[in-house]
């Protein structure tokens, strides 16, 4: 297993750790259900330096990003992001991805841990012939998100930034502790924050002085337990679950990322072209429930009157803020209308849910 | 509070404090901690039969879930009705407040003591 570089920080924070992607990662410091509440209502500190740090840089680099990947990341602004796929010629997803944009021949694409190696592969692979160079830089970046309503007050206490003039989705040179590192306004929980690229031989002071200014307003240092539980609230897919090389954009809800309108081709048009004239015969749906039992990835879901199951949660858990638990699920398409009663089978015992809006936690905008 | 050390064990990391023929149960701290904060707890029936090595209730946490299997053939007495509304209780307070189920049984099968106990999960 790889450790991240500030594992002995979150050892001396007390934390307990997990193989996440190939990596020992923080899963909790004291309480899942209290980190997750504390991003909800104060902010929660993040080490996410598993994720893949990909730089494309060359004068064809919109160009090569856009035969490469299946957004038009040409269209993106500098300083903007997007969230975009990697897929293969089938159409399946190699990984989920956010690619934003650090100048005009100049990108940073953000991959998942588990996918690094095939990401960067499958990129690799794809330059030849363009003017762009592809970097696999992960090791070089801490990765660290602050997240939650107090986010914006607790780091503008260590920088001079304007931190409001960062939009959503928008991404800037910063100062923050003293230390340059990228700050980006995104996240994975449902929650304003950001994420701060920090190079690594910064990293422990920016760590450091984050966690003290933090402290003050109700941060807590959080684990991957919570941000599992607060991504599925947020309705927010995670690779491995929701998303897979057998799966195609349609079926997880992504179709708009796909920019069959783009100019040029990109790797998995022609499949991706046909799919998206085909209605998919699984689709993935938010499904809610009553009582306390989960419904947890891999348990089957049925309709009233067949034995037969229609479908499969991939993620699912008793939400902490909302009280009841919720799932994502692919179902079978006639299923996936909103209110359409269905049920799981908990272990043995069938269990009532109804297929409900994503996201199911959605923060009230100020 | 109780004394860790006078407990029987499972390899399954639950407790069992006996008082003649009961025997009181509840999972360790180990196991506790290992879950996570737990959110639900689904325990048998007052009346209900146990039988050793058999699952008779669930541990849930935001994670995962953790079966509760019963130590000793045997019927069960009473349940913890408190730790059903207050899971976290398993959490906080394992080996007291959080104990889970009392069986009566007829005769104890072979059980961890402590220090073998101990010695599985690799803590003193």
């Amino acid at each position: 297993m790889k450790s991240i570089p500030l594992k002995s920080k979150h050892e001396a924070l007390g934390a307990s750790f997990t193989d996440f992607g190939g990596w020992e990662m923080p899963v909790r410091y004291t309480s899942d259900l209290a980190e997750h509440h504390a991003v909800r209502s104060a902010a929660g500190l993040f080490d996410i330096s598993h994720m893949a740090e990909i730089f494309v840089e060359g004068k064809q680099a919109a160009t090569y990003l856009d035969y490469s990947l299946v957004g038009a990341a040409s269209e993106i602004e500098i300083g903007r992001a997007k969230y975009s796929l990697i897929c293969n010629e089938a159409g399946g997803i190699i990984d989920d991805l956010i690619v934003y944009r650090l100048g005009q021949n100049a990108y940073l694409v953000v991959a998942n841990a588990s996918n690094r190696d095939a990401v960067v592969a499958a990129m690799q692979g794809r330059a030849a012939g363009f003017d762009a160079e592809v970097k696999d830089e992960s090791d070089a970046w801490v990765l660290l998100a602050i997240q939650g309503p107090n986010s914006v007050s607790i780091l503008s206490t260590l920088t001079s930034d304007a931190l409001d003039d960062l939009k959503y989705y928008a991404i800037s040179e910063s100062e923050i502790a003293g230390v340059k590192c990228l700050l980006a306004r995104t996240g994975y929980t449902g929650e304003d924050g950001f994420e701060i690229y920090i190079p690594v031989e910064s990293a422990e002071q920016v760590f450091d002085e984050i966690i003290s200014a933090g402290s003050e307003q109700g941060m807590l240092p959080t684990g991957l337990a919570c941000r599992d539980t607060l991504r599925l609230e947020a309705g927010m897919p995670l690779y491995g679950h929701e998303m897979n090389l057998e799966v195609n954009p349609y079926q997880a809800g992504f179709g708009k990322v796909v920019r069959l309108d783009k100019p040029g081709v990109f790797v998995g048009k022609a499949a991706l072209t046909k799919l998206s004239q085909t209605p998919p015969t699984k689709i993935l749906v938010g499904i809610a429930g009553e009582g306390k039992r989960a419904a947890r990835a891999d348990y089957e879901v049925f309709v009233e009157g067949s034995n037969s199951p229609m479908g499969v949660v991939t993620s699912g858990a008793l939400s902490p803020t909302l009280g009841f638990p919720v799932a994502m699920a692919y179902v079978g398409a006639d299923f996936a209308q909103i209110d359409t009663p269905i049920s799981v089978d908990i272990r043995g015992a069938t269990t009532p849910f109804t297929v409900v809006k994503l996201p199911f936690y959605k923060r009230a905008k100020n | 509070m109780i004394n860790r050390e006078g407990l029987k064990y499972t390899k399954e990391h639950e407790w069992l404090s006996i008082e003649g023929d009961v025997a009181t149960v509840g999972i360790t701290e180990y196991a506790a901690e290992k879950l996570g904060d737990i959110v639900f707890v689904d325990l048998p029936k007052v009346g209900s039969s146990t039988t050793y090595m058999k699952i008779c209730g669930e541990i849930e946490s935001t994670k995962s879930v953790g079966e509760l299997y019963a130590p000793v053939d045997g019927e069960i007495v009473e349940i913890n009705d408190v730790v059903s509304g207050n899971p976290e209780l398993v959490n906080h307070d394992p080996f007291g407040a959080g104990w889970l189920i009392k069986i009566r049984f007829k005769e104890l099968p072979a059980l961890l003591t402590h220090e073998e106990y101990a010695a599985l999960t690799g803590e003193g």
